[in-house]
């Protein structure tokens, strides 16, 4: 029980935001009315996603320096549940984009980054498939995932420079994250939804890690 | 000594494909008949525009490299390879394979330029832009698909994980070089191409030096 304090913190504060993200009060913003709410899901998707991408490269790395087979099975359970937190994202995204855009897709910098992210790390798991052997499995990936990686970030920070602003929030104006133009009583939950889905994407990531344990 | 023996791994590269000059004058083909292909699905168009231009150039020459750069590290056999790294250390190996596929992904881009201007017309205002543009793009893009065809050289279907892990990671390097030729296109100034020219220098320098601190690790069986 005494380990287990983070996965019932995980689940309040889900409770919390999923509550208190459709009950609470928001401000009302031309275009985008009610669906702000989406903030507390769609906007947190992405931090997992990115945090789930960086806890992948570091366990790749250290695979790299050590070569323990377990570094190689976080990094890959890591990505994996990245790659589902972005596919949410995206999904979450579209919906978002098709109330207050009326496209479901649309011409953005930040979509695109998203999209190339999601390709890259889905090449990921099909050169993995691709390798029959372990150890030469885990040291291929490992060496792409870090060159993906490095290459991902770069994208995701020159992107922006080159198109004409997102239409995102927070591109090209004044605050740097579009949390910073929202109020504090959106700050009260959004600050707590992303520690929830973060906690809840260490706890797949440990149910599926432990999953292929036993497989072995 | 490491400049020896990138001098000498070139010149061995270079004497191969010119023993199996079939490989190369494939691509070369490859190169002129895609040109063609294209030049006659835009006959009915009249009048190709400079976008059109530029985005179809990026596209004929990206799938022209990555034909080539394929063959980097299957062409020859496993065993010859072992022989190769035992000789030279794995940094000058990767590095004479990215010099050699930048000098013939130039070569192929040049090749790309010259028969387009025949067949689809010149857009470039500035070619002196536009050819500078090409030879920084053959620089990244040749580190990029070098690693990418090292890494999936490693496995059975070759070209298909050449294709998908190359993709996603030679777009930044496309976008920027396309903004920078269309710069050359229109004819801006210098000033304002600099920016564009900083970033893909930054861009090729990162990934060089990704490539040469990874390789070891590849080839290390």
């Amino acid at each position: 029980m005494k380990k287990n304090y983070w996965k019932i913190a995980a689940v309040i504060l889900l409770a919390y935001t999923i509550i208190a993200g459709f009950f609470g009060d928001v401000p009302d913003i031309n275009g985008i009315h009610q669906t702000i709410r989406n903030l507390y899901f769609h906007v947190c998707m992405w931090f997992v996603m990115i945090i789930m991408f960086c806890v992948s490269v570091v366990f790749s790395i250290k695979y790299l320096a050590d070569f323990e087979r377990k570094n190689d099975i976080i990094a890959v359970e890591a990505a994996n549940t990245g790659i589902l937190f972005g596919i949410l994202g995206i999904v979450t995204g579209m919906l978002w984009a098709k109330f207050s855009w009326g496209q479901w897709w649309v011409n953005d910098s930040k979509l695109k980054g998203a999209a190339i992210g999601l390709l890259t790390y889905l090449a990921y798991i099909v050169l993995r498939n691709s390798l029959d052997d372990t150890g030469k499995r885990a040291r291929i990936s490992a060496i792409y995932n870090i060159f993906a990686f490095v290459i991902f970030i770069l994208f995701i920070f020159i992107l922006p420079k080159l198109s004409s602003g997102s239409i995102h929030p927070g591109d090209g104006s004044d605050s740097p994250l579009p949390i910073l133009t929202i109020g504090s009583n959106m700050r009260i939950v959004f600050y707590p939804a992303i520690l929830g889905w973060t906690l809840l994407a260490c706890w797949i990531m440990q149910l599926r890690i432990r999953y292929r344990k036993l497989k072995l | 000594m490491l400049l020896k023996e990138i001098r000498s791994l070139i010149a061995k590269d270079f004497r191969y494909e010119m023993r199996r000059r079939y490989a190369i004058n494939g691509i070369l083909l490859y190169v002129v008949s895609i040109v063609f292909v294209s030049y006659l699905s835009f006959l009915h168009v009249n009048r190709i525009d400079s976008e059109t231009w530029n985005a179809l150039f990026w596209v004929i020459l990206m799938f022209a490299c990555m034909h080539a750069v394929s063959r980097t590290f299957v062409q020859e056999n496993m065993n010859r390879q072992y022989y190769y790294f035992t000789l030279a250390s794995p940094q000058s190996v990767i590095l004479s394979k990215i010099i050699y596929n930048g000098l013939l992904m130039f070569a192929l881009s040049l090749l790309c330029y010259i028969v387009y201007i025949l067949f689809l017309g010149n857009k470039a205002q500035n070619e002196l832009m536009f050819i500078l543009c090409v030879m920084m793009g053959s620089i990244g893009i040749s580190s990029v698909l070098t690693m990418v065809s090292a890494i999936s050289s490693r496995t059975d279907n070759n070209f298909t994980l050449m294709a998908i892990l190359g993709f996603p990671l030679l777009l930044p390097l496309l976008l920027i070089l396309m903004k920078l030729s269309e710069c050359a296109i229109t004819g801006t100034g210098w000033l304002t191409a600099l920016t564009y020219f900083l970033l893909i220098f930054l861009l090729d320098a990162i990934v060089l030096v990704l490539a040469l601190i990874l390789f070891p690790y590849l080839w290390r069986d």
